[in-house]
């Protein structure tokens, strides 16, 4: 067993921070997954589709745009946007319909709305693997504490994730729509009898959410190889994340992101073969302990 | 009354579905007959899925687990212990079963969405397990050319044990959903809090459904081994288990016989929506947003359903 001495404090910092670079990705995408959870009451499995879409939409616009910066941050619009259209369409055309329905049906319904998604992204884009050249803006290194090599581009992710969490805090406690999607989180009936249009706010609390899953999708693009089955991972993870934090808290999604990226991270540290298994027992032990998640639940 | 005729009918079809099965190897190609033994197996999974998930109202949804530990306990126990095939095979279930136990010890205190979630959860855990542990299990490339007795070596002596051992387990379920047992165990799906005033221990009975449920998905796995010859991870994979769900919605889920019926629809359509075309995956997902738009209950509930209007219907007549 190599592990003992792998343990050096040099290498957790540069673990730790590997993995809140991953928490943040996590917790983008999961907090689109909560929001729809929460309000909607949809869990909806092809969230992880809409990201992977988001990558795959990322490569063809940086790839348009020849790779510069300039194509990242287009991409960084134009992917979420395209990602937000396409689910609007599935709102409209679908979802609306059957928001009255078992959490059995709806989880079945989106899990075949993501093996759809899968086919359509194996036909525009094929099934090979795609790589999306990290910004010549974020390419290199920074030393940190001690001299560590950081990837520019990593530190650029630790910035976003607390940009997006406020964003997200600010939309929901400070806008009209916020105000409105938490009390239809609370009682629907209650905000249809008094005048709003639940229907709309659905719809437009449903696309910031699967607005998140591709700008998560985006964000991952440079730093692994796109391809098919990206979903899958992921979609697991983000719904474990979700039920650890309580569904539909931002905050809570946040803690679960957090302790789901730092497990994964150090656990790799103590046992490189079954790194990704400490995660997984973390969420049994959280949910061993409370079982409705971390934080209150707005079920 | 016209039970005269009706009772003839059924009759028919009774022989039918016994008589078919049991000829089809003889006038059929391998291909065909491969086919028909993995409609078993896909159906005796299915039906294993939809004992707590329609009979029992748990959120079964990471069921492929099960099945894929069953398959893996058969071939380990072939490959590595020398025990005889005919031990394993009673091995691999066994052991699905423990599993299910294990994991219904931890699972069973939540209830809906909650259990399904944590259940896939620590199925999940035992996937990363499989599909890492590459000194024991293979990993990713899984365990192939097992050997199992000459018997079932040629691809009838398979399909005929598959049908044996597919015919027996259904009908055991079918035995214990007619049983007192069984009869508790809807009653818990329908009202589990009165089901508790009644002085009933709801979480046991679910949890022997669970285990029910575990030792025949792991019966499942033990007869791809046999008909296949080859375990991989991706039997345990989640997408997985949310594919046998489908195939309890899509025939029926709360029918006995409508997940045998949904994975034989399913297994037909991959495998001719896969000659023409790779993208049977939109195939599927279109059928199954028809399916829960128009059907909710399923193609055999919808049968059932319109047998039981028309015969209301002669009643009132009369």
């Amino acid at each position: 067993m190599d592990f003992i001495y792998s343990i050096v404090p040099a290498a957790i910092l540069s673990q730790i921070f590997v993995g809140l670079s991953r928490t943040t990705i996590l917790f983008i995408v999961a907090s689109g997954l909560t929001l729809i959870l929460g309000v909607l009451r949809i869990p909806n499995i092809a969230h992880g589709s809409l990201y992977m879409i988001g990558a795959f939409a990322a490569f063809t616009v940086t790839k348009l745009f020849g790779g510069g910066s300039t194509g990242f941050w287009i991409a960084l619009i134009i992917a979420p946007l395209f990602v937000a259209f396409i689910s609007l369409i599935a709102e409209r055309g679908v979802f609306q319909y059957l928001y009255e329905r078992e959490h059995l049906m709806l989880i079945l319904l989106t899990f075949a709305f993501s093996l759809g998604f899968g086919d359509l992204v194996k036909m525009v884009w094929g099934d090979e693997y795609k790589s999306v050249p990290v910004p010549p803006m974020f390419q290199g290194f920074v030393p940190l504490f001690g001299g560590l090599p950081f990837p520019l581009y990593n530190l650029f992710l630790l910035v976003c994730g607390p940009i997006i969490a406020i964003l997200l805090w600010l939309l929901a406690n400070k806008t009209k729509i916020g105000k409105i999607a938490r009390a239809a989180a609370v009682d629907r009936e209650m905000i249809g009898a008094v005048g709003v249009n639940v229907s709309w706010i659905f719809a437009i609390v449903f696309v910031i959410g699967c607005l998140l899953a591709g700008l998560g999708g985006v964000l991952v693009a440079p730093t692994v190889s796109v391809t098919l089955g990206m979903d899958h991972t992921l979609i697991i993870e983000a719904f474990l994340i979700v039920i650890m934090g309580g569904l539909g808290n931002i905050w809570g999604t946040l803690l679960g992101a957090l302790i789901f990226g730092l497990t994964h991270s150090l656990g790799i540290l103590i046992w490189p073969q079954f790194g990704i298994v400490f995660p997984y027992l973390a969420v049994i032990i959280v949910l061993l302990f409370r079982p409705t998640g971390l934080l209150k639940s707005t079920w | 009354m016209a039970m005269g005729t009706l009772s003839r009918r059924n009759r028919i079809w009774w022989i039918a579905a016994i008589v078919i099965p049991c000829l089809a190897p003889i006038a059929l190609p391998r291909f065909y007959v491969y086919l028909f033994s993995i409609i078993l197996l896909f159906g005796l999974l299915a039906t294993s899925n939809d004992f707590p998930l329609g009979f029992g109202g748990i959120y079964q949804f990471h069921h492929a687990v099960f099945y894929g530990v069953g398959a893996y306990g058969t071939a380990l126990t072939i490959m590595k212990s020398g025990l005889s095939p005919w031990l394993a095979f009673i091995i691999g279930p066994l052991i699905a079963a423990f599993l299910s136990l294990v994991m219904g010890i931890i699972c069973i205190r939540l209830s809906k969405l909650y259990f399904g979630m944590l259940q896939i959860s620590v199925g999940s855990l035992v996937w990363v397990v499989v599909y890492r542990w590459y000194s024991f299990t293979g990993g990713d490339n899984g365990i192939y050319d097992i050997t199992v007795p000459d018997i079932l070596s040629s691809y009838q002596g398979a399909y005929y044990f598959t049908l044996i051992i597919t015919g027996i387990s259904l009908y055991l379920m079918y035995r214990i959903l007619k049983s007192p047992y069984g009869s508790v165990l809807q009653g818990i799906r329908d009202n589990p809090v009165r089901s508790a005033m009644m002085g009933i221990n709801v979480k046991r009975h679910q949890l022997l459904a669970l285990i029910i449920a575990g030792f025949f998905a792991g019966v499942a796995g033990t007869l791809f081994v046999v008909v296949d010859n080859t375990v991989f991870p991706d039997m345990l994979f989640w997408t997985f288990s949310l594919e046998a769900t489908i195939m309890c919605l899509l025939g029926g889920w709360l029918t006995f016989l409508g997940p045998l019926l949904g994975a034989a629809i399913i297994v037909v359509i991959r495998t001719f929506a896969s000659t023409y075309t790779v993208y049977w995956g939109l195939v599927l997902s279109i059928i199954f947003v028809l399916v829960i738009f128009f059907l909710p209950n399923g193609i055999l509930g919808w049968i059932q359903e319109l047998y039981q209007r028309r015969t209301k219907l002669a009643e009132v007549k009369e």
